[in-house]
């Protein structure tokens, strides 16, 4: 089949502003959309520029917007979107090239909500002891591969682009839920705020463009109720 | 441009890059250069698991492990650094558990454990379940790990820094690096003490792969002209169970959870092969038994695959244990693999072969032979000795990951044991550059003259050709030809062949012509660059492949099916000239004593 891929284009060497170009691209149903961004920059034009690398999900370079959602180009496959298909970057960040995004801010959110292990205790011998039950608390937050495609896609992010955001909600959840984990106060501190997590409203959007099909909400409001009841 | 200053430059954000940043920062001041964000790296793609004799379901002994290991290597590897390795293993991977790692867990709190391909119980008994594992993305967890603990330790992160040149003195000493800022299209100068390469693997050199886009084989190139060999490059390894046509992973913990191979008659045809183990033999054996089903007119509708059963596991096994993997199929075959088996066949996946170092990392260029023989022999007896041999050091140099060759794996690698080398050998390198540190002082050694001439005028050539074929159609060519004569089976002619159509790639991958003459965040010029990766990878796998006149582990040759062990107990190292020729030399494999060791003797191997 062929289908006609629309791109959000902008070279900061020549443009002024973002403009559209289109392109035919022969495909198979089955082909991803980054085998078509590749098929553009390899066949038709070299200066197409996006991240990639992985090429099935795991990852997180391609997050971009894809027919007006936040998706990863390696895990869409053409069958799901038709013979018309716009790309453009990810929302709210600064586009450096084309399709690719200046991820700062978003990196800075997630080293915020201090993203590592804090346990002062010396090590035991041997590992520290984790239930199944423990353990099945956090192992759908350890799924993120930080593509960013939630927090972009966040309205909340988008009246306030200082927002925490649910990747960075999420990273504070992985550790506060882990029983080896002893910085929940630290933590709290950060998140308990009015740019954390009492601006997720709840929209659900974080969990509509999860490409890793992680329940975010569902996690950031265990935070808010663990933050609340640490409270008092 | 600028010229930037650190004890310690790391190239690479995999999990060896981070984990020799991790240690070499607690007594040095360290900067990790990486052309992809770290939490990027192909490390995250690793599914099935990283072993350790921890016990922690059933019996398990370091020595077990080392068999293992010694045994599937086909007796290639070099022992000594499979002991460590072995030894070192349940401490490395309880101090990943501290540093946060999220382990799946057996019922009593531990970390859970399962079989995988020619890991053994007792010398060869029974499969044993020794990988470690989190469901199937135990690389994803152990790379946001070790992210994170450099985070908390402060390492000095360059993201999307392409490092093009390893620096070294004219007194032969490292002196820092040459990299490409990818943002702004600036070249700039690392000086440092001590340089570490962990690039990872090159499988992007072959059609199909199991390996990213960014997985060109940058470091291996760079070693390469910076006149350092390349050690034991025809040994590539072909893991068995890649999706059909895409080439993307199923983990072998697939098998290990139950999983079985069928032809097209639904025959489990490993249990012809390999009666004691099956379907969890080592990936050369099952690779090769694929193929032979195929051209027997075994495969899937007499086609060039196989089947990959999952659909008598149940349904919970599958979502707990496989998740990842039961999603690419959905995603990437439209395949339920709880109804419905996968189509496989053997995909290009990890590079045995790489940069020689010793077990601390340390990378040499050259080997002196003080009994004038570069191979091992038999005494009188018939033990297996080791000739003595000197090493000569590049100081400043190591080198860890898949890039590297210390070796363990020699001829092929068992599965779980990549994850395993990254964390232990990354882990002594960064302790060893500490001590080097402390030992030698912190001075940075004086630069060559004009560093960054090479890489500039590289870069410029290719910026101002407006005439040439394009990069995809010269990397798409050499892919399909290695595919084609380099892969699982070899023979004289095939690799004659290769031999002759790389020179030719290599005239037209100097000549390409790309269309972004920009600066700002050129890929299209980076793909130019690391075309020429690729070609000088693939050049040393061919040369390397078609001197080698036996069959051993990944390397299959049709016309020497034997293994040959009075020729070939030795390592290769290819060298290739600023003038373009090339040069084979050969080291003794280290075989440790046999009254120690009576285990690790060379046998056939049978699984
Ligand atoms: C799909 C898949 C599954 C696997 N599963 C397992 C498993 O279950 N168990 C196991 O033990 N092994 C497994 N392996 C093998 C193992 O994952 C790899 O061998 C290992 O992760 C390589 O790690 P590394 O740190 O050496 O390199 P990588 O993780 O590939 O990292 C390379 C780094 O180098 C950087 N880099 C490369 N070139 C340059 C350059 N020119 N300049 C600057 N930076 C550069 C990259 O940006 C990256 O940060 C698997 C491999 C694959 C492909
Ligand atoms: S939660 Fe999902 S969408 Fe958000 S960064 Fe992680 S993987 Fe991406
Ligand atoms: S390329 Fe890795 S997630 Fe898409």
């Amino acid at each position: 089949m062929q289908v006609t891929v629309k791109i959000k284009r902008f070279n900061p060497e020549t443009d002024e502003a973002p403009h559209w170009e289109t392109y035919h691209v022969p495909a198979d149903p089955m082909d991803r959309v980054l085998d078509l961004l590749n098929y553009i920059k390899w066949h038709i034009d070299g200066t197409l520029t996006y991240r990639r690398s992985c090429a099935h999900g795991v990852c997180g370079s391609d997050a971009m917007r894809i027919n007006g959602e936040n998706k990863l180009a390696c895990s869409v496959l053409v069958k799901d979107l038709g013979p018309e298909i716009t790309i453009e970057p990810l929302p709210v960040l600064p586009v450096i090239k084309d399709l690719v995004v200046d991820m700062t801010s978003f990196f800075r959110k997630y080293e915020a909500v201090k993203p590592w292990l804090i346990n002062d205790d010396p090590p035991p011998e041997r590992e520290r002891l984790q239930s199944p039950r423990d353990h099945a608390l956090i192992e759908e937050a350890t799924k993120c591969i930080l593509c960013g495609a939630c927090t972009q896609s966040c309205p909340s992010t988008w009246a306030d682009p200082d927002y925490l955001g649910p990747a960075a909600l999420l990273k504070a959840y992985r550790f506060v839920f882990d029983s080896r984990d002893q910085g929940t106060e630290e933590r709290l501190r950060i998140v308990d705020s009015n740019q954390g997590l009492w601006k997720c409203y709840t929209i659900f959007n974080c969990v509509e463009a999860c490409p890793k099909e992680i329940d975010v909400t569902r996690w950031i409001s265990a935070l808010k109720r663990r933050a609340v009841t640490a409270r008092y | 441009m600028a010229i930037f200053e650190h004890e310690v430059v790391v190239v690479g954000a995999g999990g060896a890059g981070l984990m020799a940043a991790r240690y070499a920062s607690e007594g040095a001041d360290v900067a990790v250069l990486s052309k992809l964000h770290p939490l990027r790296s192909h490390t995250g793609a690793a599914q099935g698991g990283i072993c350790a004799a921890l016990g922690n379901e059933e019996e398990d002994h370091w020595i077990w492990h080392a068999f293992d290991t010694v045994k599937g290597s086909d007796y290639l590897g070099d022992q000594d650094a499979i002991v460590i390795m072995c030894q070192d293993a349940p401490r490395t991977i309880i101090e990943l558990e501290h540093d946060g790692v999220p382990f799946s867990r057996t019922p009593d709190g531990k970390i859970a454990q399962r079989p995988f391909g020619g890991h053994t119980r007792n010398f060869g008994e029974a499969p044993v379940r020794r990988a470690c594992y989190a469901a199937d993305r135990t690389g994803h967890v152990i790379l946001h790990t070790l992210y994170e603990q450099c985070l908390k330790r402060k390492v000095r992160f360059y993201n999307e820094f392409q490092v093009l040149d390893l620096l070294i003195n004219p007194d032969g000493e490292v002196a820092g690096v040459v990299a490409y800022e990818i943002r702004t299209g600036e070249i700039h100068t690392f000086r440092a003490r001590a340089v570490v390469l962990a690039t990872g693997g090159y499988g992007r050199v072959y059609k199909t792969t199991s390996n990213a886009h960014a997985n060109t084989g940058d470091g291996f190139a760079i070693a390469l002209r910076a006149g350092i060999p390349l050690e034991d490059m025809e040994f590539v390894q072909f893991h068995p169970t890649g999706m059909y046509r895409l080439g993307i992973l199923i983990t072998e913990g697939a098998r290990g959870e139950g999983g079985v191979l069928r032809n097209r008659l639904g025959e489990r045809f490993m249990e012809r092969y390999a009666p004691t183990v099956k379907d969890l033999a080592p990936r050369d054996v099952i690779s090769r038994c694929i193929y032979q089903e195929i051209r027997e007119g075994r495969g899937i509708d007499g086609k060039d695959y196989v089947y990959l059963d999952l659909t008598h596991l149940s349904l919970k096994q599958i979502e707990t244990k496989l998740p990842e993997i039961a999603t690419f199929s959905k995603i990437y075959l439209g395949i339920d693999p709880s109804r419905e088996p996968i189509p496989v066949a053997p995909t290009c996946h990890y590079a045995m072969g790489g940069i020689p170092t010793d077990p601390d990392g340390r990378v040499y260029r050259a080997v002196r032979l003080l009994e004038g023989r570069d191979g091992n022999y038999q005494d009188e007896q018939g033990r297996w000795v080791t000739p003595r041999f000197e090493l000569e050091y590049v100081p400043g140099l190591y080198a860890a990951g898949e890039v590297a060759c210390v070796s363990v794996h020699g001829a092929n690698r068992l599965g779980t044991n990549s994850l395993l080398d990254l964390v232990v050998f990354g882990r002594r390198v960064g302790k060893a550059i500490v001590q080097q540190l402390e030992r030698e002082g912190r001075r940075l050694p004086a630069l060559p003259d004009d560093p960054e001439r090479r890489a500039r005028q590289t870069l410029e050539a290719i910026l101002s050709r407006s005439e040439g074929e394009s990069v995809a159609q010269v990397r798409a060519d050499l892919q399909q030809m290695m595919m084609d004569n380099v892969s699982v089976f070899r023979t004289a002619e095939t690799l004659q062949q290769a031999r002759q159509a790389i020179a030719e790639i290599r005239n037209r991958a100097e000549r390409v012509r790309i269309d972004d003459h920009g600066r700002q965040f050129n890929t299209d010029l980076m793909e130019a660059w690391e075309l020429l990766s690729l070609v000088d990878v693939a050049e040393s796998i061919i040369h390397s492949a078609e001197a080698r006149t036996e069959s051993r582990g990944a390397h299959s040759r049709e016309d020497y099916p034997k293994r040959d062990d009075a020729r070939w107990l030795k390592h290769t190292l290819f060298y290739r000239y600023p003038d373009g020729s090339v040069e084979l030399r050969y080291r003794p494999v280290t075989i440790l004593p046999a009254e120690q060791y009576p285990f690790f003797q060379p046998k056939e191997r049978k699984y």
